[in-house]
């Protein structure tokens, strides 16, 4: 790929991509740190991890703003166009997923002062693969990779079922033992976001076969076997 | 050349006005167009960007024969309109460019009234008819978007009219022998951002009778106004098709550099 003959111009692209993954990564260590939380029933943890939200906040407004002035100031076409347009829709994705690690973080607060009521064992597990995902949704983004992004989209139903088998073995959970119906609910709560996690990794690597190859492929009942 | 015939594909359209293939023009032993092929759609709009040097006003001076008379040229390869080749020597050449009528980047109306300025060229065809005349300078001010700004001043020059009102006049001019084609060489580059929006609606409305072949160096200009978009370098072809398409998703990486200003 050629240089842009505006130096400025190119700096400007470079700054929103990187400010892209400045806060995605953010995102993601906010999902680590409040999951971990959840299973240290680490209080303090967790109250730290709602406390860094506004940090993903800023950098939603920051990416925005950066977005507008490129749109309003150079009048960005092609694969420049595709890649402001994407970063305008990641971030609300990220910003998403930063007030999802926030909820969980809330969730473990409650949950810490209570009886643990069943090994967290499935949840952890739910949340490296969507952490997994957001990740190599991420990667495909920097790297320009519509393939990569395609595995993402494919990796969905796995985070679905998972969710679906939880959902499962909570309700026979609080169905034998009713005492246990808030504390089931709020692990339902956090497999429930866990899975919206996945979901909005899903929307970012869509938005990467956009960016890359101008093709749009949401919406769709499966994902392309190829593109 | 596998180059021309995939941009062709894209550039099919329903119903093309002129078909060019082929098309390779030299100065003395200076490759100035080198086998174009190119359909422009008929009641369209088509945009020819490229830097300087590009070929692009070349090419459109081809398609009303504006160049024949330049010294040491070479044109092979055939342009037609509506099916007629335009170089066969049956083909009178000032009949061609009434039909092909063409507007220049520095206006250039003559020293005369506003109305003589339009009247010229039907006078030039025989047309004396004073009633008839005043029609067609009515009917060819008002397509020009000028008529409400100059109705009460025919008899006045065209010289003492603005930047922007005497580029429109001389669209008018060339709409007053009623052509099927309007060429444009960069017709906005001089004037002012108001001008050039009356110019860029002008040539909005006058796409529904006209088709229109503009050469243009502002990319965002040939972004508003075409319908397809072709981009030339070093006087080839590179690439046509859809004007959305080729600022949003360019299939060649030279026109992907071009649009998005990765150039030099």
């Amino acid at each position: 790929m050629r240089l842009h003959t505006d130096r400025t111009y190119e700096l400007q692209l470079e700054k929103l991509r990187s400010s892209v993954l400045e806060m995605g990564g953010l995102v993601e260590d906010q999902i680590a740190q409040a999951m971990r939380a959840l299973t240290m029933r680490d209080r303090d943890l967790a109250q730290a991890t709602i406390a860094r939200d506004h940090m993903v906040n800023r950098l939603d407004v920051e990416i925005d703003d950066l977005a507008l002035k490129l749109l309003a100031l150079h009048q960005p076409a092609a694969r420049d166009l595709r890649l402001i347009t994407t970063a305008l829709k990641v971030t609300t994705d990220l910003e998403r997923i930063g007030d999802l690690a926030e909820h969980i973080a809330e969730r473990a607060q409650e949950l810490a002062v209570e009886l643990p009521i069943k090994p967290t064992i499935d949840l952890p597990r739910m949340a490296d693969l969507a952490r997994g995902m957001l990740h190599r949704s991420l990667d495909a983004f920097v790297r320009e990779d519509e393939k990569l992004a395609l595995a993402v989209c494919s990796a969905d139903d796995t985070i679905d079922q998972l969710h679906e088998q939880l959902f499962c073995d909570l309700i026979s959970f609080m169905a034998d033992d009713p005492r246990t119906v808030s504390r089931a609910m709020r692990l339902l709560f956090v497999s429930k976001y866990l899975e919206r996690v996945g979901d909005h990794a899903t929307n970012i690597a869509e938005m990467v076969i956009f960016m890359v190859k101008g093709r749009s492929i949401r919406h769709l009942d499966r994902p392309p076997r190829d593109l | 050349m596998d180059m021309a015939s995939s941009t062709l594909a894209t550039a099919e359209v329903s119903s093309a006005k002129i078909v060019v293939r082929d098309l390779t023009v030299r100065y003395g032993s200076t490759l100035a167009l080198d086998r174009v092929a190119l359909d422009v759609g008929d009641r369209q709009v088509t945009a020819l960007i490229g830097p300087s040097g590009c070929g692009k006003s070349t090419f459109l001076r081809c398609l009303n024969r504006m160049n024949d008379h330049i010294r040491n040229i070479r044109i092979e390869g055939s342009v037609s309109l509506d099916g007629v080749s335009i170089y066969d020597a049956a083909v009178d050449p000032v009949e061609l460019r009434r039909r092909v009528g063409m507007v220049f980047q520095k206006s250039n109306p003559f020293p005369k009234s506003i109305f003589d300025n339009v009247a010229f060229g039907p006078r030039v065809h025989g047309l004396r008819d004073r009633v008839e005349l005043r029609e067609i300078v009515e009917r060819s001010l008002r397509q020009a978007a000028l008529w409400d700004e100059v109705k009460d001043r025919l008899d006045r020059s065209a010289l003492d009219l603005s930047g922007g009102q005497q580029q429109r006049l001389c669209i008018a001019r060339a709409l007053a022998v009623e052509p099927d084609v309007l060429l444009m060489d960069e017709p906005a580059s001089a004037l002012d951002p108001i001008a050039t929006a009356k110019i860029e609606e002008l040539i909005h409305e006058l796409k529904t009778q006209y088709t229109i072949v503009i050469v243009t160096h502002n990319m965002q200009q040939a972004a508003r106004v075409s319908d397809t978009t072709a981009y030339f370098y070093l006087g080839r072809l590179v690439e046509v098709g859809p004007t959305e398409q080729i600022f949003t998703n360019p299939s060649r990486p030279e026109t992907e550099d071009y649009v998005t200003g990765r150039f030099g």
